[in-house]
């Protein structure tokens, strides 16, 4: 693993397979890190080891991930599962990246870094959602793809996953209890003008996809209900939700309840490496500043994929090329031509892909702020309230609230409560998104144990 | 709660108590197969917590695997005879 | 244009502590401050309350610093009845290790200059035995170490939060957001920021290394430079550490700090891995079971240095009622600078004995090697 390579390629999932194959494919030194024991990213993940029938039951955009993870496999990239990557440093000459294997650091230089690290969840603060039994949608996606099903499961949210995972499980024989949908009332007459520009490229294939899960949970019988203010009941794990639907209080026993309200960029890596971020409003969450080639603020630092702005795993792969193509032209394989022959195409998917984006995350967009009880920082267990006293004591942003409350100090290094802290900053300022900014990150970007550090790079490499 | 489509053929211990986990599995994912609950207190307030976003992110799924604390058992696969047990608040460095 | 009795500049630890002080006497302050990110030395410290080793080479510091030390309970417990945030202080004493028998034939050399230039303060050398009846996780290289029972440690985020909090609950004013551009002087001063005045009868520059460019505004020098220090800091363990020591620390809710970098690489707050793991080994080697910790975080942050590492306190000649205040051990001189430096600009100005402070004294081109 010595010497310096064209790329060093954070993440395996679509976007980042996608750029290590295309230069492999080229000649180019590629070396892709991911944190999972194999590739396909959150998408596709364990999609090798995957029995047959269980792939199909997936659907079929789960089932195209195996052609890709073949590719990637065959291309001659380097890659490394099990690697966290906690540090990387630009520098001039190339950009060191840190990362750690089984307990042990060590560092690799690329002439350019990419981060395909993906998205996350947006947190759904509601009342008790810190309750054992209550996961996130994607949560219960994982451990479906694992072969485990959520029994007495009650899906609460927004956004194509809701439908998406309610069909899963009902092709899996473990049909949900009820899928009780958040999107609040007014989003479908904000959306609606949007939609001539969301049935352009792939648009509307997506919309009818939509379409056709919703008749196969009627069909299933899948109870669909449409709610406001959910709320997880129970002590030492959830024993039930309640919601408010036709006017009235509901209420559901459950094992599980799965959240979801849209996915986010996983901002922490691009923050760390001082990557200018903006606001966007259409999809409420911030993501990188990027050229049409990936490239971030940061000199030789590139972004593909969910990281960039959440697009899907099509749209992730797409932006993976480009990103590959301007990354083969940095290390001079190909000048500036010959990127463009490489881009060309999948610039063209990508603008395909997203047709549909603009209208989706405007109808799925989140209502609201949570109310002061409600916990914010799960790890610290800091509360709403809490981060609006502090902005009310005079803390100007999520900087100074941090350090009033230790909200972002815990164990997942802010990445749960720094979108929300943003948030409820910016409204009890009254400021922009923009003016208020984000937590400052820092590294290790996961936790490393202080033996480790200490002794980090001294193996040489293998 | 959860039920397995496979079968499970790796055998590991929870608090003591024999588990099983199919192969290629990460410890939360096989915890919560198991029937478990919650796998931690925290070290603020000492409530009960499970995993939440089982891909890395929220840190709710700590355990203490084969006797390192504050492990993320969402991350970690189980390897046979592995011993796992409860994070019980904070880490003692002993 | 709103008028107070005082305005204090920066909303640091040293400025927090003065304006604090001054709202607790009844007098009507504004404490102005810049926005959520600005080179803060107080939300970037290390929150050590460190007597042992100030003022070698200068016996006022090292008074003003017992002073501090003693005032220090006075101040966390007026916090905790004004405001209900207690800093969380421990002053039981602490450690300053030593890794080699050379180190420590000069700690002890030290100490005892100490004690011939300033009084005693019951420092003392502990030997390897003595060392590990006090504390048993001590790892091997460790060959003894300088103790000083009047050394502790705070929280010092809940101490910044602390001092803000009283001074909103003493009828003061914290108003962040303002960068101050100009003061101007009319036997009164009047403070800009941006497009908004304030007038006071004082005022207090106490803006951390912004104060260099502040100061010449109303006739004063404060010759400040940043010394940029990294720090780590572990997930919560179970408590293992009681005592302050002058490397690592262990913090009332559980995390461990660790760090005693220093850098002259100017407003530079990056973090940098050689530096980290330096700390990182040097802290196995002092306690062994760090070892299995986990690093949460890192950071940089800006010591504010004067060119002698002692602090700068003044009224200004040609403006009367501007005071300077700056240092580099704002958690240390907390208590100091709460309950004796506020008192005194607030009243009759500051006493003789602190004329060693003022910054002539790096003109007299007799400076000392900074103390730390
Ligand atoms: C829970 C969830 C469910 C989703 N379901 C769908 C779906 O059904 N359909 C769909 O089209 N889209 C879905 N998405 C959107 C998804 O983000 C994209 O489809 C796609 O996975 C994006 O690909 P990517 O390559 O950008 O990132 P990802 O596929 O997320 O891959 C990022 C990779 O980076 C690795 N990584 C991150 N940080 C580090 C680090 N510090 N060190 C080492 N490795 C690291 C991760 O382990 C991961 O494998 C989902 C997203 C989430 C979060
Ligand atoms: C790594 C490190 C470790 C340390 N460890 C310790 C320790 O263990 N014990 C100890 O006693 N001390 C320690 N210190 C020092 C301590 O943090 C400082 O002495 C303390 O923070 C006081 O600094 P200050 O208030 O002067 O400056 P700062 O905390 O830097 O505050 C200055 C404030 O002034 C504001 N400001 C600047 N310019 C303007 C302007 N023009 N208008 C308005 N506002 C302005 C800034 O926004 C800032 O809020 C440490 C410092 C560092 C960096
Ligand atoms: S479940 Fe969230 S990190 Fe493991």
């Amino acid at each position: 693993m010595s010497g310096v390579f064209d790329a060093v390629i954070i993440g395996a999932g679509p976007a980042g397979m996608a750029a290590g194959a295309v230069m492999a494919e080229r000649g180019a030194r590629v070396l892709v890190l991911d944190e999972q024991a194999a590739p396909g990213g959150q998408i596709y993940r364990g999609i090798e080891a995957m029995p047959a029938a269980r792939v199909a039951a997936m659907g079929a955009d789960y089932a195209a991930g195996a052609a890709l993870v073949a590719r990637f496999r065959a291309s001659g990239a380097e890659y490394r599962p099990g690697a966290m990557v906690w540090q990387v440093v630009p520098g001039e000459e190339g950009h060191e990246v840190w990362f750690s294997i089984a307990g042990k650091s060590r560092c690799v230089v690329g002439k350019s870094v990419l981060v395909a690290a993906g998205a996350m969840e947006r947190p759904v603060p509601v009342p008790g959602w810190t309750l054992p039994g209550v996961m996130g949608a994607g949560a219960v996606q994982v451990l479906l793809k694992a072969g485990i099903g959520a029994e007495r499961l009650v899906i609460a949210g927004a956004g194509p996953l809701v439908l998406l995972l309610a069909a899963q499980c009902l092709a899996l024989g473990v049909r949900p209890l009820a899928v009780l949908d958040t999107t609040p009332a007014g989003n479908f007459a904000a959306a609606l003008p949007l939609l001539p520009g969301a049935v352009r490229g792939r648009g509307l294939g997506y919309l009818w996809k939509g379409l056709l899960l919703q008749a196969r949970l009627r069909f299933g019988g899948v109870r669909v209900v449409r709610v406001t203010d959910v709320v997880l009941e129970g002590a030492e794990a959830v024993r039930a939700v309640s919601f408010r639907a036709g006017g009235q209080v509901q209420r559901i026993e459950a094992d599980i309840v799965a959240l979801h309200e849209g996915v986010i960029p996983a901002q922490q890596m691009t923050r760390a490496l001082g990557c200018a971020h903006k606001w966007d409003e259409g999809q409420r969450c911030f993501r990188p500043v990027l050229d049409g080639f990936g490239n971030t603020s940061v000199h030789g630092v590139l972004v593909a994929g969910d990281g960039g702005g959440i697009g899907g795993a099509r749209a992730a792969a797409q932006a993976g090329v480009v990103a590959g193509a301007e990354m083969l032209r940095r290390a001079g394989r190909v000048d500036g031509v010959g990127r463009d022959a490489v881009a060309g195409p999948a610039l063209r998917d990508l603008a395909a892909e997203v047709a549909v984006r603009p209208f989706l995350d405007r109808l799925f967009r989140p209502a609201g702020l949570p109310g002061d009880e409600v916990v914010v920082c799960r790890c610290e267990e800091v509360t709403a309230g809490d981060i609006r006293a502090a902005a009310a004591q005079g803390a100007q942003g999520p900087n100074q609230a941090k350090a009033f409350l230790r909200t972002g100090m815990g164990a997942c290094q802010g990445r749960i409560c720094g979108p929300m802290v943003s948030e409820i900053m910016a409204g009890a300022r009254g400021v922009s998104m923009d003016e208020i900014g984000y937590y400052r990150i820092r590294a290790p970007l996961k936790p490393i144990t202080v033996g480790e550090l200490a002794a980090a790079g001294d193996d040489g490499d293998d | 709660m959860f039920r397995r489509f496979d079968a499970a053929s790796v055998a590991f211990t929870f608090e003591g108590m024999p588990v099983m986990a199919a192969a290629g599995e990460t410890v939360a994912a096989a915890l919560l197969a198991a029937g478990v609950r919650s796998v931690r207190t925290t070290a603020v307030s000492g409530s009960a917590r499970a995993p939440w976003c089982m891909m890395g992110v929220c840190f709710d799924c700590l355990v203490e695997i084969d006797g390192v604390a504050n492990r993320q058992g969402c991350m970690v696969v189980v390897s046979p005879g592995m011993v796992v047990r409860r994070q019980v608040g904070a880490k003692d460095l002993g | 244009m709103r008028g107070f009795d005082l305005i204090v500049i920066g909303g640091g630890l040293v400025g927090g502590a003065v304006a604090f002080g001054a709202a607790r006497l009844g007098a009507r302050v504004a404490l102005l401050d810049e926005g959520d990110v600005a080179f803060r030395a107080a939300r970037g410290n290390f929150g050590l309350v460190w007597i042992q080793s100030k003022g070698a080479g200068m016996p006022p510091y090292a008074h003003w610093s017992r002073q501090s030390a003693a005032l220090w309970a006075g101040l966390s417990d007026a916090l905790s009845e004004v405001t209900g945030v207690a800093p969380a202080l421990r002053q039981n004493g602490g450690f300053a290790f030593c890794l080699s028998d050379d180190e420590f034939a000069r700690q002890a050399e030290r100490v005892q200059r100490m004690h011939n230039e300033s009084g005693g303060i019951g420092t003392r050398m502990l030997d390897r035995a003595e060392l590990r009846a006090m504390l048993p996780q001590v790892g091997d290289e460790v060959v003894g170490a300088a103790f000083c029972p009047i050394d502790g440690h705070a929280n010092p985020l809940l101490l910044l939060r602390g001092l803000q909090a009283g001074l909103l609950a003493k009828g003061g004013e914290y108003l962040p957001g303002r960068h101050v551009d100009a003061i101007d002087y009319d036997g009164g001063f009047t403070v800009q920021c941006g497009a908004e005045r304030f007038t006071c009868a004082k005022v207090v520059i106490a803006a951390g290394l912004g104060s260099r460019d502040l100061a010449p505004m109303v006739g004063l020098e404060m010759p400040v430079t940043p010394l940029k220090g990294q720090i780590l800091v572990t997930e919560r363990v179970r408590p293992f550490l009681d005592y302050a020591t002058h490397v690592v620390r262990q913090t009332d809710e559980g995390s461990v700090m660790m760090g005693d970098s220093q850098e002259d690489v100017g407003f530079d707050i990056r973090t940098t891995t050689p530096v980290l793991k330096d700390i990182a080994a040097r802290n196995i080697k002092v306690f062994p079971l760090l070892r299995e910790a986990n690093v949460v975080r890192t950071w940089g942050a800006l010591r504010v240095m004067t060119p002698d590492g002692c602090p700068i306190y003044e009224e200004s000649v040609s403006h009367p009622g501007a005071f300077s205040a700056t240092c580099h051990s704002g958690v240390t001189l907390a208590g100091a600078h709460a309950m004796a430096l506020a008192p005194a600009i607030l009243g009759a100005g500051l006493p003789p004995a602190m004329k060693a402070f003022e910054a002539a004294r790096f003109k007299s081109g007799k400076i000392n090697v900074p103390s730390f």
